[in-house]
């Protein structure tokens, strides 16, 4: 490799004839200081694992290249899905930006954010695995010698600090979250999504600069090849000016099948023991997802019996304010002001919807209750507005209010529901009254509901 | 990124390419991302709590590959050091991967559930859910257990059929 010359840039195609033949410059002189490497990871001898390498390093790269843009997808989906252009709903004030949206959110198919969201999470667990592998498969670039070879060199590496500082910040912000542990200040919503824009930052840049190399390496070995070499005709990788390849390998303990399997069934266990909290049909196995765990509470236990996010216990509502005094204000044109028994006169409507929480998991269930836009007749509004929904809880609780947007509010299978899986909703799941609104997140579906404020 | 076709601009991309490193198209690359960069952090800085972000974001980087990295590497070469013999002896199977791999598996689920697991957010997830976490730390150590046994079975099994090869 030529001096100057960056990592990207190597390769054996490299001409090294004029090597030499240039004035010394300040990087050479610089180089020349700094040739011998302190002792420990900076040696080359210290890396021995025999499989680390191109190869393994591209692989794992490969498949993150498929899942870390459909994590920021999948993320963006969930930002827009709040509908923060209305009043109320973003939860990141400063975001500049970034805060655009391309559309209000849709509610058909009603289960959009249930599959995005659930992707999002589940994907971002299934992957833990895979980063963790392509970071250990890189580990002896950090400690690479000499650390500074050029102004090109230093920026690449300073990039790989947004890249890998966003990828161990984002993952770890978003597993805190689903287990609501907050060893921090900040608040997750906003730190998540800068979090993110970091990221992908690194990642563009990271993907650009390695993106020739990677393909490059993948064609040493098909994965056919990979899987009919066992230990025993395990070889270190070809070095080739990566640094990866150990200059002194240990006689391998595993070959690269094994690595790939360790890695993949690392990633299957966790895939299988968490997706069951939206993947109903893997929630038997769902042992270390966060929810997918029997809550049934109230006088119908049973029709109850799904997760709930906030428990009555946790609003500081008193229990009076949900007995028969209650009434739902309708502010519009008209202001209404109905009893749950009024509402329960009203033509009633069923709907199956999915309530799908950020955290990943979601649950269907059939939900009974007055149609958002038969309220909206009462408080004489005739045409789709944006619709404000209050709850009982006090000001300054996190959603305890959400702003609707039209398209949510005239969607017929909006329901103010009364009744899921064919009885009263228990405090815990929003009684007296509650919103479901198809696709929307979870915390969009107001609960306790005390007033629908038509925004015409 | 690198000049590839000589021409009349080659001396002139020959120097650029001395002074910053790489090409020019590397050069715009890194402006740009830097740029936008620079730009999130104006964001950051003006967040709530920008300090508890910017030290879990410089956190996240040490702790990883400065601490939990290390960590699980030397655990590694111990583990394979002290029995280096025996892989290279024609011995039967060797063991080293029917504990690492289960080793991998428990030590992933923990690193993914820890806060279920350690009963570091109870409160707040009792709040939010109307359960407890006390089911996690049993149901882990129950799979940590579960994958052990079933590699200790293969481990058997593949002793067991080696042991019938070479008699």
């Amino acid at each position: 490799m030529r001096p100057g010359d960056t990592e990207l840039a190597p390769g054996p195609e490299e001409p090294d004839a004029d090597k030499g033949q240039r004035p010394r410059r300040a990087m050479d002189r610089l180089r020349d200081a700094t040739a011998e490497p302190p002792p420990g990871p900076f040696r080359a001898g210290w890396w021995k694992s025999p499989v680390r390498g191109p190869w393994l390093t591209s692989y794992f790269g490969s498949i993150l290249l498929l899942g870390i843009p459909l994590m920021f997808l999948t993320g963006l989906v969930s930002y827009a899905s709040y509908n923060p252009r209305l009043a109320g709903n973003d939860t990141t004030p400063g975001k500049g930006i970034l805060g655009f949206y391309l559309f209000s959110w849709v509610t058909n198919p009603s289960w959009i954010y249930r599959v995005s969201q659930g992707t999002h999470v589940i994907l971002g667990l299934t992957l833990v695995p895979i980063v963790l592998a392509k970071l250990w498969s890189v580990i002896p670039k950090l400690f690479e010698w000499p650390g500074i070879r050029s102004v090109a060199h230093s920026l690449e590496r300073l990039s790989l600090l947004l890249l890998v500082g966003g990828a161990v910040f984002e993952f770890a912000t978003g597993i805190a979250d689903i287990e609501y542990y907050y060893p921090w200040k900040f608040d997750f919503y906003e730190a998540h999504l800068y979090g993110a824009w970091v990221f992908i930052v690194g990642f563009v840049v990271h993907v650009s600069l390695k993106l020739p190399t990677m393909w490059r390496s993948l064609q040493r070995y098909s994965l056919r090849e990979i899987f009919m070499t066992p230990l025993a005709r395990t070889r270190p990788e070809p070095g080739d000016g990566h640094g990866l390849v150990a200059s002194q390998p240990s006689p391998p303990t595993i070959s690269r099948r094994g690595v790939l399997g360790l890695v993949g069934g690392s990633s299957a266990a966790v895939f299988l023991l968490t997706a069951g909290g939206t993947i109903t049909a893997l929630r038997p196995l769902a042992l270390l997802s966060p929810r997918a765990r029997s809550v049934g509470t109230g006088p119908h236990p049973e029709a109850n019996d799904f997760e709930v996010n906030r428990v009555f216990a946790a609003t500081g509502i008193p229990v009076s304010a949900t007995d028969d005094s209650w009434r739902l204000v309708l502010s519009g044109p008209r202001t209404v002001s109905l009893s749950r028994s009024d509402l329960m006169a009203m033509p009633l409507a069923t709907e199956v919807l999915p309530i799908a929480c950020v955290e990943g998991w979601s649950t269907v269930q059939t939900w009974t209750g007055v149609r958002l836009t038969d309220l909206a007749r009462l408080a004489g509004v005739d045409h789709a507005v944006d619709v404000e929904v209050e709850s009982l809880e006090k000001p300054g609780r996190p959603f305890r209010s959400a702003t609707l947007a039209s398209n949510q509010a005239g969607d017929l299978q909006t329901l103010l529901a009364l009744c899921v899986n064919g009885e009263d909703i228990s405090l815990d799941h929003g009684y007296p009254a509650r919103m479901i609104v198809p696709a929307a997140p979870g915390v969009h579906c107001t609960k306790w509901v005390s007033e629908l404020r038509f925004l015409t | 990124m690198r000049p590839a076709t000589p021409g009349t601009d080659q001396r002139q991309r020959s120097w650029f390419r001395r002074l910053y490193g790489a090409g020019p198209a590397h050069a715009v690359l890194m402006t740009a991302g830097f740029a936008f960069a620079g730009y999130l952090l104006t964001l950051i800085l003006g967040a709530s709590y920008p300090g508890w972000l910017l030290l879990w974001f410089a956190g996240a980087i040490v702790l990883h590959d400065l601490v939990f990295l290390p960590l699980y590497s030397s655990l590694d070469r111990a583990l394979t050091s002290s029995r280096q013999r025996e892989f290279s002896s024609p011995q039967g199977p060797a063991w080293i991967n029917h504990v690492r791999v289960p080793a991998v598996i428990s030590g992933v689920l923990l690193l993914i559930t820890f806060p279920l697991v350690l009963r570091l957010s109870d409160r707040a997830y009792a709040a939010a859910s109307g359960l407890h976490e006390s089911v996690y730390l049993v149901r882990w150590l129950l799979i940590t257990a579960g994958v052990f046994a079933v590699s200790a079975v293969l481990y058997l099994v593949r002793r067991a059929r080696w042991r019938r090869r070479v008699q």
